[in-house]
Formats: C-alpha cells, structure tokens, sequence
C-alpha cells in the first residue's frame, strides 16, 4: 500500500514540474499601495495601452480607488484627450493591429484573472534576444509569442541558457547581457507597479469586498448564536 | 411529524430549497443588466462586475450558489445512502429528487454558457458534440440543439431561454412534488425504523415531534452555518482556486481558439471522467448517461432488509467506502488532462462506480444485518460532543514550560506525537470495526 500511494505521488509531481522549464516568479501585490497602483496606472497608459485597451475600467473608477483628483488623473495618467468617464481603448484598431502582429493585442481587463500575477509577473520579465524572430525576442514564459519586449530600453537585453531536454530545448535560465536605462531593482519595481495594477483591473472591488466581508461574517456569527440560543430553548424538553 | 433523532446530515434538504430562493432572487436581478447576445454578453457580465451596485455581489452570489447547490445536493443524496431513504416505501420521493437533480444538471449546464468565456464556450461545444455520437441521428440532433454548426448567439438565446424559464419552472414543480411525496410517507430517519409502531394515547408517535417549531429553529442554524461558510467564499474566495470561476472563463470566447484543457466545472467532472473512460465515443455518452440512470434504479437494487447503514452487514459498508472513494476520485480526475495513467484509474474508478449499484442486488441480500431497535437511538448532540473533544485536545498536545526574557514562565502547549499517534491507531481500529 505505501508503495503504490509513493508511486502515485511520485508521478504527480512529474506532472506538475514537467509543463516548464524556468518556474514563475511571485511579485509583490499589494493592491492597498495607493502610490504604485498609480504609477502601475502610469506604466500602463505608456507601454501598453497603444495596443492593449482595458476596457472595462474607466479614468473615473480609478480616480475613486486611488483616492486621485479626477483632474490630476487626466492630466498625469491618461493619454492626451482622454475624458474622465472614458473606458482605457487603446488608439491601435484590430485591423491593423492584425496586419501587423498577425493577431489582435487582446484586451488586459481581465488578464490578471486569466493568467494570474505570477504568470504575467515572470512573462513581462521573460523576454530574450532571439535571431531570426520577427520581433528580434522570444518569451521563456510565452514560447513564440507575437508581442515585442516593450521594456527593451529599460531591462537591456537578455540572453537566455537553452539546455535540450528529452529533444526539446528548454530555456532554463535567463541572463542579462546588456544592462538598460534602470537597474535590476528599479525594473522589477517599473513590473510590480504594472502587474499590481492589472491585477487591481482584474476586479477593481477586491479590497472593497474583503473590507464588506468582515461585517457580514460578524452579523451572520451573531445570527447563528441567536438561532442556536433559541433552537436550545424550544429543544428544552424534547427527550 | 418528524423524528426527533435527525443529525447534522439532515440539514442539506432545506438548505437545498434555500439555496433554491437564492438562485432564483439573484438570477432575477442579474437578467435585468444580462444580455443574452453573443457580442454583448461577456462585456454584459464585466459590466454588472463593475458598473451595477452591488452587481458583483449579485453574480458572486449566483455563481457561489451554484456550487453550494452541487455540494449540498451531492450530501443530501449521501445521504439517502447512509440511512436507505430511497427504500420502500420512499421511491417515489428518490425519484423526483433524481429528476430534480436531472433537471439541476441541466440548469447548471446552460446557465454555464451564458458568461460567454472560453471555457463556457467550448465546454458546451463539447458537451452538444456528445450527441454527435448517436448513431444515424447523431448529427442532425447534434445541430437542431445548437441552432448552427457551431456554438453561436442561436445556441446562446435558447439556453438563455432554458436557464431563465424553463428549467426553474420545472424544477420548481419538481420540489414541490419531492416535499408533497415526503408529506406522504414521512421522513425517514438515521436508524431506519418506522416510528408508527409506539404511539401515546392521543395515537401520536413517541418519537415524533411537531416540524414547526422544533425542525424549523434546527434549520435555521443550519441556514446560519451554512451562510457563513458561504459568505466567507464569496467575500474572500469568490473564484475557489478556480473550481467555482474557472480561469480559462475570464477570456471571452472564441470560436477560432481552442483552449489547451477542457474542463468541465467541478460538479460535473465524476460523470466527465466516466466519459472519457470508455474508449469509444458513444459508449462513453451510454456510460455517462447511465451512471445517472443506475441511480434512478437505487430503490430497486437495494435488496437488504434494513435500511439504515448502522444496523446493514461490513459488505454494504465497504462497498460504500469503496464507492465514494471512487466518485470522488473521478471528480478529480476529471479535472485533469486524460494521460494513460489518470485514464486507467478513471477505469478502475468507473468499474467500481458501477458495480457498486450493478451487484447491489448480490451483497445486500445474503449480508448479515444486525438488529433493529424498538424505538429509536439516542444522538449525542453538539454539546454533549465537546467535553470529548476537550479530552481529544489534551490529548494530542502536551504542556511544555520555558522561560522567556523577562523570567517569566509560559505554558506552552505543543503537539504531542505520542499522543497524535495513539489517537490515530484508535481511529483505524475504530473504522476497521465498525466496517465489519
């Protein structure tokens, strides 16, 4: 019997560690950081918003949760023009967008429930140079994906350590060879703020929820001591 | 007249019709913001997420209740298993909470497609292809279900239609018909006996006690229990590591793109693994279909004596083990892609699953049941139960002292592994014998 549950066990995890070659790493979500939701915010209308809207969010809505003036939003977040009751749409149309990249950017409103933080954490960060590419890169995390390294200025370029395992090769390491405009620190921060935000787009009542959930646990416990007190009281003299 | 013996087990029925009112007050005010249109319905959803007051308490609620209603549907029919409910003369009452639960699966079903994500999208394709396997048939009926040759805004409108009228009117003449049919005969109760037998001089039942006012108060601290474990998911879990929400649905869907792993939701995946069990694809759609007709057949099968499982022979009980560790272990397999290994124990799961009920009419009419009680047993209540779990507590820990930096001494309690263990081997001998 133990033998069998060891095998079992033992092929399980051979499931889990076998999808992947370099494991994902967790950033830092902390989604009542006010200060980098914004600059998150701010990276956002900058490196992705011209190919990816976000179109379940308005300037508005994130103005109320950050605790931001709505002029200041406008005039330090959004992109020139933009109205306060507008939705993030990216200026890109899905026409050419299919010309150029053979695929329309999706929409990120929901990316950061799809994907997760770690997956789109260590998917920003998983860029390297690859020759023959048409964006000159490929993703460790999104093997041939379409999308370019929009950080390239800022991370530098990374090289990455291919081993061939079982007849495929395996990106098992990433390198940076060059250095960019910021530090190794300042980069992860540039992607926490990011994915932070995205993951503060995903579902912008989050903290709101868990801050109403409390109370509704505390009024439903008092309810079930009222209902056991009196379901005792009319059980009294059932023998 | 109930009886007066009734455990915690014997909560799931009217948690059932309370999850029931949820479904229906929360599907009424999510139909007001829904659209049910193929280019709409996603944006419509995110829209009530975010824009609606309160709407995201509104859908979590919907799609929370879902799931609670699967788990507490699943226990109430455990149930029915334990203490042999289903038994003469309760079938007709088994079989209208069979076809509740037919009806339940249906719901479930289309009001899965309705967010419009990828996993709502290409779960139903999948599911409607299944009819595709029919023979001669097949793929005319395949086609008049989904009104297109894909999934599409046809297939979208009509399950609407479905989710929103149809299914719940029927399921709601379907309850009531399930309680009036319990009104009929009466409860049962977890030592199995009939209660008629002793009655006082007005020819009332000894055991037996009003429903209102003693089961109603008992069931409303039920309701209490239950909607904190179910507050606590929507407030702080909402998605349950995916098993409520799947991630894949948080994509809109799309008819180009198929997802790398098809996965039903959680309460359907035990009958998806028996699916893709079975090698060929229309045996696989009778042997899906049938582990839900064999459990019409139940009352029939079930040949012992006695119908509680607390007086049947060790057969019965081991092979209702062996049954729930088989129905669970296909739900989980089910969520997982079919390799060879998780196939060949979806096999072996599914022929347990089935000769479970299959042999039924063998292991339960020569099993050696123990005897009745005149009247019935006693239930030691919650209260009664802490005094034991206080002796249990000391048990697995011990008292360690220390000194900490102001000179203070602490009492510490630690787990004890002496103890842990002593407790351990009396539980194995505890489920070995009452397995016999």
């Amino acid at each position: 019997m133990k033998r069998i549950l060891s095998t079992l066990l033992f092929l399980l995890s051979l499931n889990v560690y076998a999808s992947s070659g370099v494991a994902l790493e967790s950033p830092d979500i902390d989604l009542s950081d006010n200060l980098s939701l914004e600059r998150g915010a701010k990276h956002y209308v900058t490196y992705c918003l011209g190919c990816h809207s976000a179109k379940h969010i308005r300037y508005k809505r994130i103005a109320i949760d950050l605790q931001l003036d709505e002029g200041e939003i406008l005039k330090n977040v959004a992109p020139l023009g933009a109205g306060i009751y507008d939705q993030m749409h990216s200026a890109m149309n899905g026409h050419d967008a299919e010309k150029w990249f053979g695929t329309t950017p999706p929409d990120l409103s929901l990316i950061a429930r799809s994907r997760g933080s770690d997956w789109l954490y260590s998917y920003l960060k998983g860029f390297y140079v690859e020759k023959g590419k048409p964006t000159g890169v490929n993703n460790a995390i999104f093997k041939d994906v379409a999308m370019p390294n929009v950080f390239w200025q800022q991370q530098g370029t990374q090289v990455a350590v291919i081993k061939n395992v079982d007849g495929h090769d395996v990106v098992t390491e990433l390198k940076l060879e060059q250095s960019g405009q910021l530090s190794p620190k300042e980069f992860d921060r540039l992607v926490t703020d990011l994915v932070n935000f995205l993951v503060y787009v995903g579902e912008p009542v989050q903290l709101e929820r868990e801050r109403i959930g409390k109370y509704v646990l505390f009024f439903i416990f008092m309810f079930i001591i009222l209902a056991y007190l009196l379901k005792k009281e009319y059980w009294k003299d059932v023998h | 007249m109930r009886q007066k013996n009734f455990n915690i087990l014997y909560f799931f029925g009217s948690l059932a019709l309370f999850v029931l009112v949820n479904q229906f007050v929360t599907g009424i005010l999510l139909t007001m913001n829904y659209k049910p249109d193929a280019k709409l319905a996603f944006d419509s959803v995110e829209y009530i997420m975010r824009d609606v007051d309160w709407g995201w308490l509104v859908r979590y609620m919907h799609s929370t209740g879902a799931s609670a209603f699967f788990i507490i549907v699943y226990l109430h029919m455990f149930r029915g298993l334990l203490y042999g409910s289903f038994k003469q003369p309760r079938e007709l009452i088994w079989i209208f909470g069979m076809l509740i639960f037919v009806c339940l699966m249906a719901e479930a079903f289309m009001g899965y497609l309705l967010p419009w994500g990828q996993m709502s999208y290409w779960g139903a394709q999948v599911i409607i292809s299944l009819f595709s396997a029919i023979p001669v048939i097949g793929d005319e009926l395949s086609l008049w279900i989904r009104g297109d040759y894909v999934v599409g805004d046809a297939t979208l409108n009509r399950f609407f239609a479905f989710h929103v009228i149809a299914v719940p009117l029927v399921l709601l003449i379907l309850v009531f018909l399930h309680i009036v049919a319990l009104h009929e005969v009466g409860s049962n109760n977890p030592d199995g006996i009939d209660i008629e037998e002793h009655v006082n001089w007005q020819g009332k039942p000894l055991d037996g006690i009003p429903f209102h006012p003693y089961y109603t108060v008992k069931d409303l601290v039920g309701v209490g229990v239950f909607m904190f474990f179910f507050a606590t998911v929507i407030f702080y879990m909402p998605e349950l590591g995916g098993y409520f929400l799947e991630h894949a649905n948080f994509i809109p869907a799309d008819p180009l793109k198929t997802p790398e792993h098809i996965a039903p939701v959680w309460y359907f995946t035990p009958f998806y693994a028996i699916l893709r069990a079975v090698p060929d694809k229309f045996a696989g759609v009778i042997a899906m279909g049938g582990a839900i007709v064999v459990l019409f057949m139940l009352p029939w099968l079930d040949r012992s004596k006695v119908r509680s499982i607390r007086y049947r022979g060790g057969m019965f009980k081991k092979a209702l083990l062996l049954f729930v560790i088989s129905f669970v272990s296909l739900g989980y397999l089910g969520t997982q892609p079919a390799t060879g290994l998780a196939t060949t124990m979806a096999r072996v799961f599914t022929a347990i699953y089935f000769g479970f009920f299959l042999l039924m009419p063998l292991y339960t009419r020569w099993e050696k049941t123990k005897p009745l009680p005149e009247r019935l047993t006693e239930e030691a209540s919650l209260e009664e139960q802490i005094p034991r779990l206080k002796a249990l507590y000391q048990e697995i820990t011990i008292v360690k002292q220390s000194i900490d930096a102001t000179g203070n001494t602490r009492n510490q309690r630690r787990p004890n592994p002496a103890g842990i263990t002593a407790v351990l081997f009396r539980f194995a001998k505890y489920l070995k014998e009452s397995l016999d």
